[in-house]
């Protein structure tokens, strides 16, 4: 099949080579890519010189899709198929969402678990599907502009998205063909792009208020590394609601009765106007033709905009304040305060953030580019390129996770503002004589109540062997990385026979969904999971021998020459069945060369972290 | 043999330990080892660095924390100062501990923030004793019996600190 032999990401580069990679900010009104060109940070534009690409997407009967500008034009005419701000419907069911002032006909789709999903003429489309299409213009931008095929990409999430957000995202990304190097915090990027810009040194907040999501982190700088001290937000308030609020005084003021779908989505357009000019004068005008004849003329006020929308401004104290606490810092130990998002371009947001921090915000960024570029200076340092600034990113999860008890109370099992990669255990016992399950209910939030929080994932553990009630020995191991997402292992330890499980929780699509949407947006009609699972299995492959070759050439100092024979025969052999169409060879042979390097990749590290660890061996280590 | 977190941050066992010396090491230890050094690295690779990295945050928030890092101290020498059973403080700590209770929820009641802000501050100072004691206690005269009376105390300190702030949270809400 020729289609298998097209070089997959990752493959072709050689390791000297520059590794072409991008960062990717998917915002709720606009997304952007950028990436690092000798040395500088810098934002892809596409054939019309446009930077932001607005995350706006049209469905066309025949299933073309329209994204950007184009679709942004046919959203007053066609609102039912014209999806805006999908981001604020990632990883939510419907009971999530307040449908009321949407013109979208949402449906509740139950698969492993009910996620929402919008009816199009072109079928039911999913919030994963609807930002795949965007991701997938960027893609396409970045490679033509770039010259090359993609290693990877960095790609932002609010830090305040939780695990099912985070997943829904990946997902996303993985159905728009673009192999994620890490989720990274909007607010973390930010100030990555502004801290090595400013070469700034101390305790510094990022106040992200973008289209739908706010964000609040608090950072230490300190030679390159940023430390996420502590997060919070709201990943349901950004300045669509303050568009909102202007269209329900336009409904108020005007005495208008409920409005169909392309006079919501006029009218929300108008308000929106309405808010951006308002940033730099005193009134606005607000004036349309309504699809009933009705004409709509009005003027707002500067002064009656801030007391529409006070309460959301206010709505951003509360996080802000938890966060500092969570700090335990005073506000005179912050060393500056930077604004990220669009709708910090209102006045009364840098006001309040100004009275509160007691200091003039930090505003000298385009507050709708610093994300990105932030991002694509990490995915530059991840993809493996060498640069002159030495980058690390510390954060945390921004919302504790834990399990569900007696009585439907939820344990917390990590906590908010843990630093990751984070690993934790708690052990739990069966309750009836004989029990050989026990069902596990995992969640995530700050409420003590279950029913308060989100539930991410519910499993049985089957196999306990049957014992009097409070013996057994359950272990269930939350392990969180560095993308902030989660996985749950749990077994039981008092007996020698060992039920372990691995559970990682899924809520944006299952692996057959996966398959099926790419399977449809394949021309080639045999592509099927089989193919997709063998191009798989030889990116994999391809992988592992280019890591593992490129250790061999600067570290081989570590091995005896049997050791490394050994290791050179493993990737032989590898390198021959990749060849074959037989993916589950090529799955052992990937497991066998991964084992016969064990050893290796704990020396090496052993070398780099050196005097810190007073030359002792990391096998000795143990978690 | 395995390290303990002392070790792997280059630190001699001991209450009073350098405070920026942890943070430096900490940062060194995560520069080499964090997960996002390994993207393109073995398997192997990987799975060791985020053992590694997990490990050393986990120690660092430990020996970060005064009440943590004397809990743990304590358990390196064979003394748990964690247990259900054993809940014996000395009748005067109880007292304080039922009054602070009672100004919270009083401050809960009436709302009254300030109450709250000023019960915080008193928390920290009466932890600051705590801290100095331990420093004696541990570093000076080695005992570890009186350690660990003052590490639970610091450990109801550090309850109550977030009891405040949940109580601060309910209010602003």
């Amino acid at each position: 099949m020729a289609l298998l032999q097209i070089s997959e990401p990752g493959m072709s580069a050689t390791p000297h080579q520059h590794r072409l990679a991008v960062g990717i900010d998917l915002g709720t009104t606009n997304s952007l890519v950028a990436t690092v060109r000798s040395g500088l940070s810098g934002v892809l534009i596409d054939t019309h010189g446009y930077a932001l690409l607005p995350s706006v997407v049209h469905y066309n009967a025949d299933n073309s899709v329209e994204v950007g500008y184009e679709a942004q034009k046919k959203q007053n005419n066609d609102p039912h198929n014209t999806i805006v701000s999908a981001k604020r419907f990632m990883g939510r069911s419907l009971k999530d969402i307040d449908t009321s002032l949407l013109p979208y006909k949402f449906i509740d789709a139950v698969s492993s678990v009910s996620i929402v999903q919008i009816e199009t003429r072109a079928g039911a489309k999913s919030p994963v599907e609807v930002s795949a299409e965007i991701l997938k213009v960027l893609k396409a931008r970045a490679e033509s502009s770039l010259g090359g095929e993609l290693v990877g990409a960095v790609i932002t999430v609010p830090a305040y998205f939780d695990d099912a957000q985070r997943q829904a995202t990946k997902d996303a990304a993985r159905l728009a063909g673009l192999n994620v190097l890490r989720l990274l915090n909007e607010p973390t990027a930010a100030a990555v792009a502004y801290g090595l810009d400013n070469a700034s040194q101390g305790t510094y907040v990022i106040y992200d208020l973008g289209g739908g999501t706010f964000d609040i982190s608090i950072l230490k700088l300190n030679r390159g590394v940023f430390e996420v001290l502590a997060t919070n937000g709201d990943s349901a308030l950004g300045g669509d609601d303050f568009d909102q609020r202007i269209f329900c005084w336009i409904l108020e003021t005007c005495k208008l009765s409920p409005r169909n779908a392309q006079d919501t989505r006029l009218l929300l357009s108008k308000a929106r106007e309405a808010k951006e000019w308002l940033t730099e004068h005193a009134e606005a005008n607000i004036s349309c033709l309504l699809s009933d004849g009705e004409f709509v003329n009005l003027t707002l006020f500067y002064e009656h905009f801030i007391e529409l929308t006070n309460n959301l401004v206010q709505k951003t104290l509360s996080p802000m304040r938890k966060a500092m606490r969570d700090t335990g810092l005073n506000i005179e130990d912050i060393n500056g305060v930077v604004m990220v998002g669009g709708a910090t371009r209102m006045p009364q947001i840098r006001k309040t953030v100004a009275d509160f921090f007691k200091q003039t915000p930090l505003t000298n960024l385009d507050p709708d580019k610093v994300v990105a570029l932030g991002a694509a200076i990490q995915a530059n340092t991840l993809a493996g390129n060498k640069s002159d600034t030495d980058l690390l990113l510390l954060d945390v999860i921004p919302l504790s996770l834990g399990l569900e008890t007696f009585g439907g109370l939820a344990e917390k099992v990590i906590h908010r503002n843990s630093t990751l990669p984070v690993a934790r255990a708690q052990e739990f016992t069966t309750y009836k004589d004989g029990q050989t399950a026990m069902s596990i209910h995992v969640v995530q939030g700050e409420r003590e109540l279950v029913s308060d929080c989100r539930s991410l994932a519910r499993f049985e553990l089957r196999g306990i062997p049957p014992m009097v009630a409070g013996a057994a020995r359950i272990r269930v191991t939350f392990t969180v990385d560095a993308d902030g997402l989660l996985s749950v292992s749990a077994c039981e330890t008092s007996s020698n026979k060992e039920a372990n499980i691995i559970v990682k929780p899924s809520y944006g699509l299952s692996e057959d969904e996966i398959t099926n949407m790419l399977k449809a947006s394949f021309t080639s009609a045999e592509q099927d999971k089989v193919a997709r699972m063998l191009v798989e299995a030889r990116v994999d492959a391809g992988a592992i021998v280019e890591a593992v070759s490129a250790a061999l050439k600067v570290d081989s100092a570590l091995l005896t020459a049997e050791e490394k024979h050994l290791i050179e025969v493993e990737i032989n052999t590898l390198k021959n069945i990749a060849l074959t169409e037989n993916t589950d060879a090529i799955h052992q042979a990937i497991e066998v060369l991964n084992h016969a390097t064990e050893t290796f990749a704990a020396r090496r590290m052993d070398v780099s972290i050196g005097e810190a660890f007073n030359g002792k061996n990391l096998d000795t280590i143990n978690l | 043999m395995t390290q303990n977190y002392f070790e792997l941050f280059g630190l001699e066992a001991m209450f009073g330990i350098d405070q920026t010396l942890l943070e430096v090491n900490y940062r060194h230890i995560q520069s080499e080892s964090h997960p996002d050094r390994f993207v393109t690295g073995t398997p192997a690779e990987k799975l060791k660095s985020m053992q590694l990295a997990t490990l050393a945050n986990e120690a660092y928030q430990t020996l970060k924390s005064p009440a943590n890092r004397a809990a743990y101290f304590l358990t390196l020498k064979g003394i748990t100062t964690i247990t259900e059973t054993n809940t014996a403080m000395p009748s005067d700590f109880l007292m304080q501990q039922m009054e602070w209770r009672e100004a919270i929820e009083d401050a809960k009641f009436a709302k009254n923030m300030s109450a709250l802000d000023d019960l915080l501050t008193e928390i920290k100072q009466e932890a600051k004793t705590l801290n100095a004691e331990l420093i004696s206690a541990i570093d000076t005269q080695k005992d570890y019996g009186a350690a660990t009376k003052s590490t639970r105390k610091l450990i109801f300190m550090d309850k109550l600190t977030i009891d405040i702030n949940k109580v601060i949270e309910l209010i602003e809400n």
